[in-house]
């Protein structure tokens, strides 16, 4: 049991370290944000409580010194400094390297960690005052560990004070004032004691109250308020809200809370429910309250519906922990059950039956929903990607004396969790780049009359059924005739050659081309691209490069929502079905003997004009057989060029269940993976991206 | 005499191929399939016959008349797909054997499995674990795991990285 806590413990701590250095990144930006100082606090304050009430000690013990630091930073006495945040960011780093050596990787090393508490307290500002620093740390101590109370409650008061309350000197006004000042509070008066204007004696008090009041204190605290004047007054207090009633929907009705304070009976409630007005104005027409209880009530419906809402505001991410592979399994299951779906439609469609067609098509919309939201489920937001990266552009700025911002958005834009982890590689791949190739030293900016900070932007951005990735810095840009020559002189492209802008940038995946002079711990061997293009082919993604010579470069990657079932296009070339991504597909012409005999033996047709390449699949895949009359080529985007692929015949659109093809078949080239037909045959995922470069080498190695 | 390796009394499925008779340790036969159709992947070697959708899982079917250089006989009624699990890099690989035709569980001692003989048997000796005997004929134990070994793969492996 208790090994299940510390390993929750564990995870939790892993997501706080994470939030915690995502706060402190934004609040070097914004030094002053107390919220942002807040959460820092609030995330050492759990690692730290709970940490020990699990036994994590040393981590305990080291969190507490910063967060005595952040106490003061939080209460105004100290200021953030970068020097703080440094030694913040690396007192992080150490607790998440003690939350290893806990778990038995890796030792931390204890002096550093006594170097950091050491510069942390220099940080402290000296008191002017008597008193020492140790003084002071004692006091910080004795604060900061007071429980917190920030359960927030909902309290019912009815304050009836006597006719003589007056004369004793205590004012009732003043009291509710100071019920104010706990927390949120609405007040209701009560007149119906109030006798007629003869009868009034001036210095009786006829009034009551109802009060309604939110705060974080506890009910003695209400209590110390009525202290001097609880004998001269009835006064009843009752809990009506707190955390363990969290449904923002569940308020009470007016009718239970006016049963429960005791002004009416439960049984007239039932008798006046039965007649069909508004229920406050019929129990004012049946004279079983004032209007003015009834207007109470109403406040304190009103009030507790609206404190439940706000609350329920920030829980709306309330979530619960499932471990990865459940959900890995929901997703399969869901995978085979669209591929019998396709089946039973199949054969409905064979047997004709109308009854039966229409279960089949039931089945098709509920699979198809299923197939959403069992894919929705295993959806996060990449923010949580985004802000490691914000660290790696902090520290290696610095360590290349250049002074870059890394801005972010879309962080909340949700991918398949597999798809994140794939992403990550290439892309610190690709801001490592920007950061030591992209962005210039701030001198050599402010000659080139930029200022002197650069700025990497990265964001995520949705698009149909893909994610756009951008990365766009402000840096030096790629020199295009740069890459020309240095691939003319690798022999990868003839020195006559007419290429695109586009066809050039695609140079810099190849691998062990690159452009720096010279080779850094940060870039450099050529490897860095090679892995990016891979990484994301991997994921069934492209990549577009934009880039202005002095003004900057974007990359964008365009990833698919999800590695688990993907829109196709299903053909068919002898009697072997395949496959290819719909999202890569532009187009379906017709290739007729005509057309081959015009092109004179070059795989060239013309597509509205302009001559397409094509590959023809049948000898690629070296598929025995005789060429139909008509064949039909597909034509396919693949990196910034259009390539056409020729089938005998393209069957129509297919929901494709991803299935991998093993350990046997990884290093086939051109196929990525296979997937189950409605017939219960395999049909093999053509992965173009590939297949146009097995095309490009082969060719180069005729010429 | 008895081979090292073998020392207690196992179960071993026996079936064809060209005739001959061969034989897996049951511990490491799944289950066996009708001939179903195989899909082709391209540019690999003849012996990788391709793969079969085994109720929603994609497995490799392999023919091991080809690996044994014999004659890739006809298709009849009795040919069949074992699936067996193997060893890989200490991983577990579900694959499908084509075997002319499946034979019967026999139980062999010990005793009864000689080693390989070293000539004549015109067959990679390293594939065989043993020679056994079922009612005078022989049967050839197949080291399943051997007959995969990254020896085989790696060269294809290493043929399409090229």
């Amino acid at each position: 049991m208790i090994e299940e806590h510390i390993s929750t413990y564990r995870e939790e701590a892993g997501e706080l370290l994470a939030e915690l250095e995502t706060s402190l990144l934004d609040l070097e930006e914004t030094p002053a944000d107390q919220d942002l100082i807040n959460r820092v606090f609030r995330a050492m304050h759990t690692i730290k409580g709970s940490g020990a009430m699990f036994g994590f000690d040393d981590i305990a013990a080291f969190t507490h010194e910063v967060e005595t630091v952040f106490d003061l930073v939080r209460n105004g006495k100290m200021v953030v400094t970068k020097d703080l945040l440094d030694l913040t960011l690396k007192s992080r780093d150490h607790i998440s390297a003690l939350l290893d050596a806990s778990a038995g990787c890796g030792e931390a090393d204890q002096q550093k960690g006594d170097v950091l508490i050491a510069g942390l307290r220099r940080l402290v500002p000296q008191p002017a005052a008597t008193g020492g620093p140790a003084d002071k740390t004692h006091e910080l101590l004795a604060d900061t560990n007071q429980p917190e109370e920030t359960q927030q409650k909902t309290w019912r008061i009815r304050f009836q004070p006597n006719r003589e309350l007056l004369l004793c000197g205590s004012n009732p006004v003043s009291l509710i004032n100071e019920l104010r000042s706990l927390g949120s509070c609405l007040v209701t008066a009560h007149f119906d004691a109030v006798p007629l204007l003869d009868a009034l004696v001036g210095e009786h008090c006829y009034l009551y109250w109802d009060i309604i009041l939110t705060t974080v204190r506890d009910e003695a605290a209400i209590k110390d308020v009525f202290i001097f004047v609880e004998d001269d007054c009835q006064l009843s207090i009752e809990m009506i809200d707190d955390l363990s009633q969290d449904d923002p929907t569940g308020y009470k009705k007016l009718g239970e809370i006016l049963v429960e304070r005791g002004d009416l009976s439960p049984d007239v409630l039932s008798k006046v429910l039965e007649q069909q007005k508004p229920l406050g104005e019929m129990l004012v027409d049946q004279g079983a309250v004032t209007p003015e209880k009834v207007l109470s009530a109403l406040c304190e419906q009103q009030h507790v519906k609206g404190i439940r809402q706000e609350r329920a505001a920030p829980d709306s991410t309330a979530s619960i922990r499932v471990p990865a592979e459940r959900l890995d399994q929901l997703v399969n299951l869901v995978g085979e059950m669209v591929t019998v779906q396709a089946r039973l439609t199949q054969v409905s469609n064979t047997l004709g039956d109308a009854t039966f067609i229409s279960i089949a098509e039931e089945v098709e919309r509920l699979t198809n929903e299923l197939r959403d939201t069992a894919l929705n489920i295993r959806m996060l937001p990449i923010g949580s990607t985004f802000s490691k990266f914000k660290r790696m552009v902090r520290d290696l700025s610095q360590e290349l004396g250049k002074e870059i911002e890394m801005e972010t958005f879309g962080a909340d834009t949700e991918i398949d969790k597999t798809v994140i982890e794939k992403l990550n590689d290439p892309l610190v791949h690709i801001i490592r780049n920007s950061i030591d190739h992209g962005v210039e030293k701030p001198a050599d900016r402010i000659a080139a009359g930029k200022p002197a900070t650069g700025a990497i932007r990265l964001g995520a951005e949705h698009a149909g059924d893909s994610v756009l990735i951008t990365i766009r810095d402000d840096g030096a840009g790629i020199n295009r005739d740069a890459i020309r020559h240095k691939a003319i002189a690798l022999g990868m492209i003839s020195p006559g050659a007419d290429l695109t802008d586009q066809e050039i940038y695609s140079y810099i995946f190849a691998p062990g081309f690159s452009m720096a002079a010279e080779i850094t711990n940060i870039s450099g061997r050529g490897v860095g691209m090679d892995v990016v293009k891979r990484g994301i082919e991997g994921l069934r993604g492209s990549i577009v490069v934009d880039s202005e010579l002095g003004k900057g470069t974007v990359i964008t990657l365009k990833i698919p929502l999800t590695l688990a079932i993907i829109e196709s296009l299903l053909v068919k070339i002898g009697e072997s079905h395949f496959v290819l991504p719909l999202g890569a597909v532009e187009e379906c012409i017709e290739l007729s003997r005509e057309d081959i005999r015009a092109a004179h033996g070059r795989n060239l047709a013309k597509v509205r004009g302009h001559l397409t390449p094509y590959i023809c699949l049948r000898d690629q895949f070296g598929i025995y057989g005789a060429r139909p009359d008509i064949e039909q080529i597909v034509i396919v985007s693949v990196q910034g060029g259009r390539i056409g692929f020729v089938v005998d015949f393209v069957v129509g659109e297919h929901q494709t269940v991803i299935k991998p093809l093993g350990v046997l078949y990884q290093d086939v080239k051109g196929i990525s993976g296979a997937t189950i037909l409605g017939d219960g045959s395999v049909a093999l995922i053509i992965s173009p991206g590939d297949l146009a470069r097995m095309a490009e080498t082969a060719e180069l190695a005729q010429l | 005499m008895s081979v090292a390796g073998i020392t207690e009394t196992v179960q071993y499925l026996t079936f064809k191929l060209a005739e001959e008779i061969f034989a897996f340790d049951v511990a490491k036969v799944r289950e066996i399939l009708e001939l179903t159709s195989i899909t082709k992947v391209p540019q690999t070697p003849d012996f990788m016959r391709g793969v079969i959708n085994l109720r929603g899982s994609v497995v490799p079917v392999i023919d091991l008349r080809l690996n044994f250089g014999m004659q890739c006989t006809e298709q009849t009624v009795n040919t069949c797909i074992i699936v067996v699990e193997v060893n890989l890099n200490r991983e577990i690989l579900v694959l499908g054997v084509l075997a002319d035709s499946v034979q019967e569980v026999v139980e062999m001692e010990p005793d009864h499995i000689e080693p390989p003989p070293q000539l004549g048997a015109k067959l990679n000796t390293e594939f065989i674990k043993g020679m056994g005997k079922v009612e005078n004929t022989f049967v050839m134990i197949l080291d399943i795991d051997k007959v995969f070994s990254s020896e085989e793969l790696s060269d294809f492996q290493g043929n399409t990285a090229a």
